[in-house]
């Protein structure tokens, strides 16, 4: 195993762990603001792998999707944050005390 | 020869690239478990929206090294930097209204004293206020 391919496999766990730690924040919320924020990420994670993939299979066919998703990803958070009410007051008390 | 050498340097420069890329969206998802409020959070998530997009999209670039790619390149980058503040502006507006943020942790709020201004220096209203003072041609 060459010096290349474990930066490559360092690179894919990496991605991995961080999508897991965005993932644990998009089921605990607390609020649909926190979900929106890692949903958001989580779309960017999404990207960077599929680049990934791309150096690492040496082609560039998928450039078009990550172009298409870096476009179009703004749209899910304006209009969430445009609806968000203040629905989630419980869980803003909980903000407000320093819990979760 | 020589230009195996070359390939495997820009290899090795794509493959660290890539690492670079891993390490910031470990960073974001590190940040956004353990911030306190949305506001916070939102600082954590812009590091691979921007900066470790362009780390792996210059690794794409490298592998790839014609004019093309870079052609491809250049307007996802645009656009991720055109609308990534876009959606943390909304973001952060609905957070703030909805007070969705730790005040203690706030050095200032320049905010609210604008709100207040405003709301003080409302005019009155109609009915309410002193009539205006009649004006008598000169």
């Amino acid at each position: 195993m060459n010096l290349v391919a474990i930066l490559h496999i360092t690179a894919g766990v990496l991605l991995g762990l961080g999508a897991i730690l965005v993932l644990y924040r998009l089921v605990r919320g607390p609020t649909i603001l926190d979900r929106m924020i890692a949903s958001d990420v989580l779309l960017t994670t999404v990207n960077l792998v599929l680049c990934v993939e791309m150096v690492i299979g040496r082609h560039t066919r998928t450039l078009p999707v990550v172009l298409v998703l870096a476009g179009t990803a703004v749209f899910g958070s304006i209009v969430v944050a445009r609806y968000v009410s203040r629905q989630a007051l419980g869980a803003n008390e909980e903000v407000q005390r320093g819990e979760r | 020869m020589n230009g195996e050498i070359v390939t495997d340097v820009i290899d090795v420069v794509a493959a660290l690239l890539l690492v670079g890329g891993g390490v910031l969206t470990l960073a974001a998802g590190v940040g956004l478990v353990r911030f306190p409020d949305a506001l916070s959070r939102m600082h954590a998530a812009t590091k691979p929206q921007i900066l470790g997009l362009v780390l792996v999209l210059v690794a794409v670039a490298l592998v790839a090294a014609d004019w093309a790619t870079l052609l491809m390149i250049a307007p996802i980058l645009v656009l991720q930097m055109l609308t990534a503040p876009m959606s943390a502006h909304m973001i952060g507006r609905a957070a703030y209204r909805t007070g969705n943020y730790r005040r203690d942790l706030l050095a200032f709020d320049e905010l609210e004293d604008d709100i207040e201004r405003a709301s003080s220096d409302a005019p009155p209203e109609l009915g309410t206020g002193d009539p205006p003072a009649p004006t008598t041609p000169a």
